[in-house]
């Protein structure tokens, strides 16, 4: 009954998608406002990667939003996982000495490369949350690579308080000085260089260290082992 | 052409297999696969910057967060 | 990227209705999250399918390709690169819920679990 249920819906769902798609042919130039994103991004942003310049700049403020989602999951895993489950939450087994030497080895070169990818994000691809990714990604490593390894807790929300609100306060301060939320009220510099478009730099710093540290929380509270 | 038509396949291929797979472990390497896939894909259509958020989230931190929550729970769908 | 290849169309479609499937059809909430995220990535696949354009580049200016005009349509990218993270997100809960209702059912079947079944 249940399979059967699912095959209708699944047909109608197909037919639906399959009839429009019939009409969006596969890559056709159907630009509209990202032709005049593209033209212009250079000019307003300084951010030669387009992408950064909108999620960074244009539609920074559904990136806050976005960031606020990912707070919210992070603290409802941390309240849902702190309860101990009576069955679960077996101690992870201790690791090999080469996983445990390569981990520690391996740990500040990760976290370079994290905050390389944020820093480098209006110019190459790459930004806050994908250096944030690898940075959390780092702990995970820590994690399982180090028995009884415990992420301490308060500098960890620290790090996502004060960037939650720097990027709150860029905002308010783009608002003062021109007029708009999270206006790019820096000198935007010479395009192509590390120190170019205003505040999309720092914004994209304080992004990926935030999604850093919620990813790494997550993870922490996943493990459970994160109690002080 | 021939490449975009294997890939397309090996990831629904890696979708079916997450689908049916009876043991969890097995299916959410499977997924991880699929992310893989997706990521490659992001790449050929010029958005490098989906696929590297794909790559460091979908395939890594996915697969670790869905791991950690089978080693807590149980391994095999009854 | 040939001309005209509505592949990658049916692959986005193709993990789209498996990943709606596993959800609708399997009864372990594990394999139903794992099902939301085949769906979240078919989804993903087919916004950026529909941004790409035949022949052009990255949304990336370089003192070497500074020509606006030869580039992709960068919204869907942006679009999406939020859309990942945030399934990353709903991922998470719905994985520390499962753990929870372990914690209280000792199972993760839905039929067993009261008031999941249907």
């Amino acid at each position: 009954m249940r399979a059967f249920i699912g095959f209708v819906a699944l047909s109608l769902i197909a037919v639906g998608l399959a009839l429009a798609l019939y009409h969006i042919p596969f890559g056709q130039d159907r630009m509209d406002v990202a032709r005049d994103y593209l033209a212009r991004s250079v000019r307003d942003t300084g951010a030669p990667n387009v992408v950064t310049g909108i999620v960074v700049n244009y539609r920074a403020l559904d990136t806050l939003g976005e960031v606020t989602v990912l707070f919210s999951a992070s603290l409802g895993v941390g309240m849902l996982m702190t309860w101990r489950s009576p069955g679960g939450g077996r101690p992870l087994p201790g690791a090999s000495l080469i996983v445990r030497r390569g981990a520690g080895f391996l740990f500040p070169f990760i976290l370079l490369f994290g905050g390389y990818i944020f820093v480098h994000g209006h110019l190459t691809p790459g930004g806050g949350f994908q250096g944030g990714a690898v940075i959390a990604s780092a702990f995970l490593l820590l994690y399982l690579g180090i028995p009884g390894y415990l992420l301490a807790r308060r500098p960890l929300a620290a790090i996502e308080s004060l960037t939650g609100i720097t990027f709150v306060a860029i905002g308010i301060i783009g608002l003062a000085v021109g007029g708009y939320f999270l206006n790019n009220f820096l000198p935007k510099g010479s395009v192509f260089s590390l120190f170019s478009a205003g505040v999309i730099p720092i914004l994209y710093m304080v992004i990926g260290l935030k999604v850093g540290a919620e990813l790494a929380g997550v993870v922490a509270n996943m493990i459970g082992g994160g109690e002080e | 052409m021939i490449y975009i038509a294997l890939l397309v396949v090996g990831m629904l291929g890696a979708g079916i297999a997450a689908c049916l797979l009876r043991d969890l472990l097995a299916a959410v390497v499977a997924a991880a696969a699929v992310s893989l896939i997706l990521s490659g894909f992001f790449y050929l259509l010029q958005a490098p910057d989906v696929a590297m958020a794909e790559a460091a989230i979908g395939a890594g931190l996915t697969t670790a967060i869905f791991v950690i929550a089978i080693r807590k729970t149980g391994r095999h769908e009854e | 990227m040939n001309a005209g290849d509505p592949m990658v169309y049916a692959g986005a479609v193709g993990l789209i209705l498996i990943g709606l499937f596993t959800v609708i059809t399997r009864r372990n909430l594990i394999k139903i999250i794992i099902g939301l995220t085949l769906l979240d990535g078919g989804v993903n696949l087919l916004l950026v399918a529909v941004g790409y354009i035949q022949g052009r580049t990255a949304p990336i200016i370089t003192p070497a390709h500074p020509d606006t005009a030869r580039m992709v349509d960068p919204i869907p990218q942006a679009l999406v690169l939020t859309a990942i993270v945030i399934g990353l997100g709903v991922t998470a809960l719905g994985l520390g819920l499962a753990i929870r209702v372990y914690g209280h059912y000792n199972t993760l079947d839905t039929r067993k679990i009261r008031g999941l079944k249907w």
